[in-house]
């Protein structure tokens, strides 16, 4: 039940902040545009880019060379870097969906299986006597073959005590065999262009052409605008499955459309990275897009654009650079950019959150001190009786040894004294002249209320969770920290009986 | 078809690589981490071109070492992405392996002038030149092809190590809690299984390819688990498995070809086709799990249900008419059992048979042995009907159904009976009639 409620109220944060879906499909056919009109104002001569292949040795790029790559004033750069810009654009987008759906490798055994797609689409476009090197025929093949592929792993997973795993083991594994059986027997055949094929496993982003350029552009673009016009629903999908069916939605239908559109990106992928890398794409961006936020729509945006990114940076790099190759150099920027979120994204990031377990051990840490403190003004064992049990007057008066507090607790004396500095610090303690400690005013307000939630909790344990008296000091020790206001009070409307109102309740195990 | 000395040694060594991977294979199936075969077989690759660039040689030994080493320390990033980054197993896999393999790829595009490694060699093996006589050394006066004891060396070190540790892989496998308990570190075991999976995966690399090692990690093992509940006897299956796999894909990739006019394919393709065969032949025919076997318990009992059901119409009937016996018309009864016809005519049919009913003037009748059945049936069903009403507070319209399901558990009608304490009539006031004839 809990684990709903949070699902349900992390969808509700989501969705408060969705911007209109109309704008969005706009803005995505306005960028698509933008790219079209690019490649189509790209003169058709100088077929060649700054480099030749024969040249190996690692220079650095002249300052003229890295100003025209930028720019892509060349043909050649220019098409390809078009082409995995987009590519990045459409694999954020879509990936984003797939790993919240937590599918992420389904996408790893979709391109495997979309091989002998390709290999047959090749035969069966030679015997039609075709020119078997035509592109939406062969990603037509692969499309079909990706389709049949995750319908396999569908199989597998729902005839067979077999889980996840081994299905998209089995599934990648076996057609990749069927795809270099096929590929092996295209060699032999008696006509050209069978060599082309082999760039979908490795991929060879430096040989596309126009019309590979458009092919994936188009195909983007279709992606994006679909993604657009059901993020809603993608969204309720991804978040709560069994809700969204309860509502009426065509939870399978969505699925479905899901899976077509992860595996149209993987197809596209394939000729750019090929097929071992076409995964990284779709889940790379959005992984690292996944410590910068917390919301759906940023999210993708935030995918999108690391994807975007990492493709026009690959491409340009490895244009600068001939011995890099193009695939595996967008990867490594996409991974680049996953290793920089890691570390550094604001929401879930790791120096985030050591920050933030830091800070709430050093709370968790003083509000220790304070109850150690206050427990031992209760125990008796100061001369003064300044001190009433339910109100502390001059609390100034009372002094409390360092070595009575370190047994209180299991920390080392350069933990508490650590602790004490900072307590005394923020102006909850005083340290006395003989080294003793005091609380302060401030100090004894905030410490009488930091030992009332501990013993409101407590004695809430006793009387409604019947947990035995000597064990409650634990669990107790575990929420009292994290006591919001309204539940102080829920708790004191229910204890009222127990315990008088607004004084600190006396401890459950005995003076 | 010349059937050559090289395709016996091809068969050999793909039947020691199948074996040697279908022992770590079969634990990594079971503990869920299927894929994670295939990462660390996918890091064979930067291991290669790291060991290269940091040896500048090409010893095997050094290549296997640095291989086997990034397979290992694949399992640790993973662990580490997902630790550290919160983010999903699968996707931590996916964003490691696929950035270590662009990693593989870039360096060996720096190195491509001083070395020979093919990245197509790497991803496809070679199994069909691996038995040639170039490749062949002489080691402990057995001349064979080098891949014969690089895998037969994997083999028999997985052989060792699974037979002394079986016991400590077995229990880790299926309750990690209880091994650690048990005083077993089941991390210790995780990354000796990942250590197998990556020394297995590097020397199998050759023969059958990156990538089509993975067929032979996870295929055979997946079909052993269909036919099987016990640990020894998937292992040894899932080797029968992939030796099968090995033997008939190569012999499939030299005949097949050659019926559509081509002199042969992949080998180490095929094998994993062949896998995906026997994996796909195992799914429809395995006895337990089979599909058919399933489908064919399902009509088994459906008609089992059918039998009784129609007996009961018949005994109702009796009951209504007040006629002994009483006759229904075949169409009559499909229609009130709402069944298929077919399935009708072959229930009457067994139940004719059985000598439980027997044919009448317009339809059947049920025989003096199928009334007594019949009664238990009806019996049951009415004892049930009670039992819901009262234990389960069903209202009267919603009783029919969920006892209808029930009736057929007749074992349970006599604990029903002494339950309710012998009721007489069930809640819709009709007689329950007694165990025997009275």
């Amino acid at each position: 039940m809990a684990r709903i409620n949070t699902s349900r109220s992390r969808l509700r944060s989501f969705t408060a902040r969705r911007p209109k879906r109309g704008a969005l499909v706009i803005a995505a056919a306005l960028s698509m545009s933008a790219f079209t009109a690019e490649i189509a104002a790209a003169p058709m001569q100088n077929p060649k880019g700054g480099h030749s292949i024969a040249d190996t040795g690692f220079t650095w790029p002249t300052v003229e060379q890295t100003v025209r790559v930028l720019t892509l004033r060349d043909y050649n750069t220019r098409i390809v870097v078009m082409g995995v810009t987009c590519l990045g654009l459409a694999s954020g987008t879509v990936g984003t969906f797939l790993l919240l759906r937590k599918r992420s490798l389904t996408a790893d055994a979709l391109s495997h299986a979309a091989l002998p797609g390709i290999g047959l689409a090749f035969i069966t476009l030679v015997l039609l006597g075709q020119d078997g090197k035509h592109l939406p025929g062969l990603l037509a093949g692969a499309f079909i073959a990706g389709c049949l592929g995750v319908g396999c792993i569908l199989i597998i997973r729902h005839t067979t005590r077999l889980k996840d795993d081994a299905a998209l083991g089995i599934v990648l594994s076996v057609s990749f065999g069927l795809g270099v059986v096929l590929l092996t027997i295209i060699q032999q055949m008696p006509v050209g262009g069978q060599a082309g094929l082999q760039r979908f496993v490795i991929g060879r982003a430096a040989s596309m052409g126009a019309r590979d350029a458009w092919v994936i552009l188009i195909c983007a673009a279709a992606v994006i605008v679909v993604c657009a016009a059901l993020f809603k629903e993608l969204q309720l999908l991804c978040f709560d499955q069994g809700y969204a069916g309860a509502q009426g939605w065509p939870v399978i239908r969505l699925d479905v459309i899901l899976m077509a559109l992860v595996t149209m990106v993987t197809v596209i992928a394939l000729q750019s990275v090929g097929l071992v890398l076409a995964v990284a794409m779709l889940i790379i961006p959005a992984a690292a897009a996944r410590f910068w936020t917390d919301q759906l729509m940023r999210m993708t945006l935030t995918a999108a654009l690391i994807g975007m990114v990492s493709g026009y940076l690959g491409a340009v790099i490895s244009a600068l650079q001939p011995r890099m190759p193009t695939g595996p150099v967008i990867v490594l920027v996409c991974a680049a950019g996953f290793g920089v979120s890691m570390v550094a994204g604001i929401r879930r990031g790791m120096v985030v959150r050591v920050w933030r377990h830091w800070q709430l051990n050093n709370r968790v840490a003083m509000q220790h001190l304070l109850r150690a403190m206050f427990e031992q003004y209760e125990s008796g064992t100061t001369p003064d009786r300044a001190f009433d049990g339910a109100r502390m007057i001059q609390p100034r008066r009372i002094k409390v040894q360092f070595d009575k507090l370190l047994p209180k607790r299991s920390w080392t004396a350069a933990e508490l004294r650590g602790i004490a500095a900072t307590a005394v610090r923020r102006g909850l303690i005083h340290r006395n002249d003989d080294n003793s400690l005091s609380l302060t005013d401030a100090g004894g307000a905030q410490a009488r209320r930091v030992v009332r939630n501990h013993r409101l909790w407590e004695t809430y344990l006793i009387h409604y969770a019947d947990i035995a008296p000597s064990h409650v000091d634990r669990d107790a020790d575990q929420i009292e920290h994290v006591l919001g206001r309204d539940m102080v009070d829920r708790l004191e409307r229910l204890l009222s009986e127990q315990l008088p109102p607004r004084t600190v309740p006396p401890s459950p195990h005995g003076a | 078809m010349n059937w050559l000395i090289s395709d016996t040694w091809t068969i050999v060594i793909g039947s020691l690589c199948a074996v040697a991977c279908a022992l770590p294979g079969a634990l990594l199936v079971l503990r869920r981490m299927s894929m994670m075969g295939d990462a660390i077989s996918h890091t064979v690759l930067p291991g290669l071109a790291i060991a290269f660039l940091l040896t500048h040689s090409r010893a095997p030994l050094a290549m296997f070492i640095g291989a086997a080493v990034i397979g290992v320390a694949t399992a640790f990033f993973i662990q580490g992405v997902q630790k550290l980054g919160k983010t999903e197993s699968g996707a931590s896999m996916g964003i490691v392996f696929t950035t270590l393999f662009a990693v593989g790829l870039v360096l060996m595009r720096q190195a491509v002038d001083h070395v020979d490694i093919d990245p197509d060699c790497v991803l496809y093996g070679a199994i069909e030149t691996a038995g040639t006589t170039w490749q062949y050394i002489t080691l402990l006066g057995v001349t064979a092809p080098r891949a014969v004891f690089v895998n037969g060396g994997a083999m028999v070190v997985n052989l060792v190590l699974i037979a002394l540790l079986y016991k400590e892989f077995k229990i880790s496998a299926f309750d990690p809690a209880l091994a650690t308990t048990l005083g077993i570190s089941a991390t210790l075991m995780h990354y000796l299984l990942m250590t197998m999976t990556a020394a297995t995966a590097v020397a199998a690399f050759e023969s059958v390819g990156s990538i089509l090692v993975i067929a032979m990690f996870i295929v055979p093992p997946a079909t052993a688990y269909l036919l099987t509940d016990r640990l020894a006897v998937m292992m040894v299956l899932s080797a029968v498995f992939g030796v099968l796999a090995a033997v008939f894909g190569h012999v499939a990739a030299i005949i097949v070809p050659p019926w559509f006019g081509f002199e042969g394919t992949s080998t180490a393709g095929m094998m994993a086709v062949v896998a995906g065969l026997l994996f796909a032949l195992v799914w429809l025919a395995s006895p337990r799990y089979g599909v058919l076997a399933r489908m064919y318990h399902r009509l088994v009992m459906s008609m089992h249900v059918l039998c009784e059901d129609v007996m009961g119409l018949l005994y109702r009937l009796e009951e209504l008419t007040d006629t002994q016996p009483a006759t229904m018309p075949v169409a009559d009864m499909t229609q009130a059992l709402v069944a298929r016809a077919w399935l009708v005519r072959r229930a009457l049919g067994s139940l004719g048979r059985q000598r439980m009913i027997r044919r009448g003037d317009l339809g059947y009748v049920l025989t003096d042995a199928g009334r007594d059945q019949a009664r238990q049936l009806v019996r049951s069903h009415r004892l049930w009907e009670s039992y819901l009403a009262h234990y389960l507070r069903l209202p009267a319209d919603h009783l029919h159904d969920p006892a209808n399901r029930l009736e057929h558990a007749h074992e349970l009608a006599d604990k029903v009976d002494v339950a309710l304490g012998r009721p007489e009539t069930d809640p819709q006031g009709k007689t329950i009639p007694s165990r025997d004839n009275q």
